[in-house]
């Protein structure tokens, strides 16, 4: 197996031992532990009063169009990086093009701090 | 266990090694963040003495939280996915370990030498806001949904800032490998200038405060802690949580400081590598993980040094801190230092 194989083999081994590590050490507190179930304990916190309603309850997602942002955001970072990397091969031809890519979606965010998506509504 | 002793061992021996080491890098870092920051220099800011009982100076304080922790009952909420609950803090500290594959502690003592290195630790840190999401809609309550969305919308807010400030070190470094960002720092030279190398902490200040910000934010410690907001939202998606499966929260959080603030060690001030001394590499993959446990706690200082100091940002703060300042700042930066890379 190559080098680079076995570099991520050894990361599915650490997911491997994260999971039986945190198994074993609840195994470990389910022999300690009590078990005396009452309907009172298990009814969800809610300051103190009985829960109104489901847990489930419709919210306004306030950072929905944030998001949308973030996907924006993260894509370009994503382009960025390997131009990064190759930055002193491209020189200044490269330098040019991203200067232009960059400025592109940095409109982006200026359009959207403009029509006021970044105020909180 | 110098080069020549690593090459002569099978893969299986060496994934042993690994594994122990990544056990000691997880633990050992978070445990002295929890005793020596949470307990100790928290209490002496505040005028008082912190734990005292359990061991000298209350140095045992740990063992019996665990203790205590392991022997309370695991409850679970009325209405609550039970698999996704259950699940939940697994997911959050699993992605914590995997976080550490990519930092390198010694020139030969590293744990996965993948030539995407940092790009990789930013993705599996990204992971970990499933788990909370998790955390938060499965316990059916409306302050951990409340959490919960809150929790995501900051992380992904300070995601970005965080990865366009380690653009600024790629740039710089001219690679994405972890080990080869301490190589770039150990033999770089700032302005014909190369007795203590180019740690990035100096050409790279202002990425450097952006990492830092984004960092505390990503750790969700205060001033940026409204999704666990206890006066607002209790404990956030936490709220359900009870016994063992609290305490992996816990321990998830600070093992997470130690992982970012291992990366921040990497990318800013130099990695395992001491300035201006040039040991072999057999000592080095001793001392190694002594500097860099060093570097780790100088950062985690000053990520407790603030978390101490400042109250709590509102959310609408935080949000428009994240996209009106901190981004433009680090797009900036990334303009002036691949300009600046390209002219010298």
């Amino acid at each position: 197996m190559s080098d680079f194989l076995r570099s991520y083999l050894t990361v599915g081994i650490f997911v491997g031992v994260a999971v039986t590590i945190v198994s074993a050490l609840l195994g470990v507190s389910a022999l300690l532990r009590p078990n005396k179930p009452s309907p009172q304990k298990s009814i969800v916190y809610e300051s103190g009063v009985d829960p109104v309603g489901t847990g489930w309850s419709q919210s306004q997602v306030r950072y929905y169009i944030f998001a949308l942002l973030f996907v924006m955001f993260d894509v370009e970072a994503v382009f960025i990086f390997p131009w990064a990397v190759r930055l002193e091969a491209y020189g200044l031809f490269g330098l040019v093009e991203m200067g232009i890519f960059i400025f592109v979606l940095f409109l982006g965010l200026v359009y959207a701090w403009r029509k006021g998506v970044l105020r909180w509504v | 266990m110098s080069a020549v002793v690593l090459a002569d061992l099978a893969y299986w021996q060496v994934s042993i090694l690994r594994v122990l080491g990544l056990l000691a890098a997880v633990l050992l870092p978070a445990g002295t963040i929890v005793y020596l920051f949470l307990f100790k220099m928290m209490s002496f800011m505040q005028s008082r003495l912190g734990p005292m009982e359990a061991g000298p100076y209350g140095s045992m304080q740990l063992l019996a939280e665990v203790g205590k922790w392991l022997q309370k009952e695991d409850l679970f909420p009325n209405g609550a996915d039970r698999r996704v609950f259950a699940w939940a803090p697994i997911v959050v500290v699993a992605s914590t370990f995997i976080m550490y594959t990519v930092v390198p502690f010694g020139p030969d003592a590293w744990f996965a030498d993948i030539p995407t290195g940092i790009y990789f630790a930013l993705a599996v840190s990204s992971v970990s806001v499933i788990g909370i999401l998790m955390a938060g809609w499965a316990s059916a309550n409306k302050y951990s949904l409340m959490g919960g969305l809150r929790s995501a919308g900051q992380l992904i807010a300070y995601e970005l800032p965080l990865v366009l400030a380690v653009l600024g070190v790629v740039i710089q470094a001219g690679t994405m490998n972890m080990q080869g960002i301490v190589e770039a720092q150990r033999n770089g030279e700032m302005f014909g200038v190369g007795f203590i190398g180019n740690p990035y902490i100096i050409t790279q200040f202002v990425g450097f405060a952006v990492f830092m910000i984004a960092m505390q934010a990503e750790l969700t410690q205060p001033p940026f802690d409204m999704p666990v907001a206890e006066s607002e939202l209790v404990a956030g998606y936490m709220t359900e949580y009870s016994g063992f499966r609290f305490l992996l929260f816990f321990i998830g959080e600070y093992a997470t400081a130690g992982a970012f603030s291992a990366i921040a060690a990497v990318l800013f001030l130099g990695g395992w590598a001491l300035p201006g001394i040039g040991f072999d590499a057999d000592i080095m993959n001793l001392l190694g993980p002594l500097v860099m446990l060093t570097k780790m706690m100088l950062i985690v200082f000053l990520v407790m040094w603030f978390r101490f100091t400042y109250p709590r940002f509102r959310e609408d703060q935080l949000q428009i801190f994240a996209w009106k300042y901190l981004i433009p700042v680090s797009l900036v930066n990334i303009a002036v230092t691949a300009v600046l890379k390209v002219a010298f």
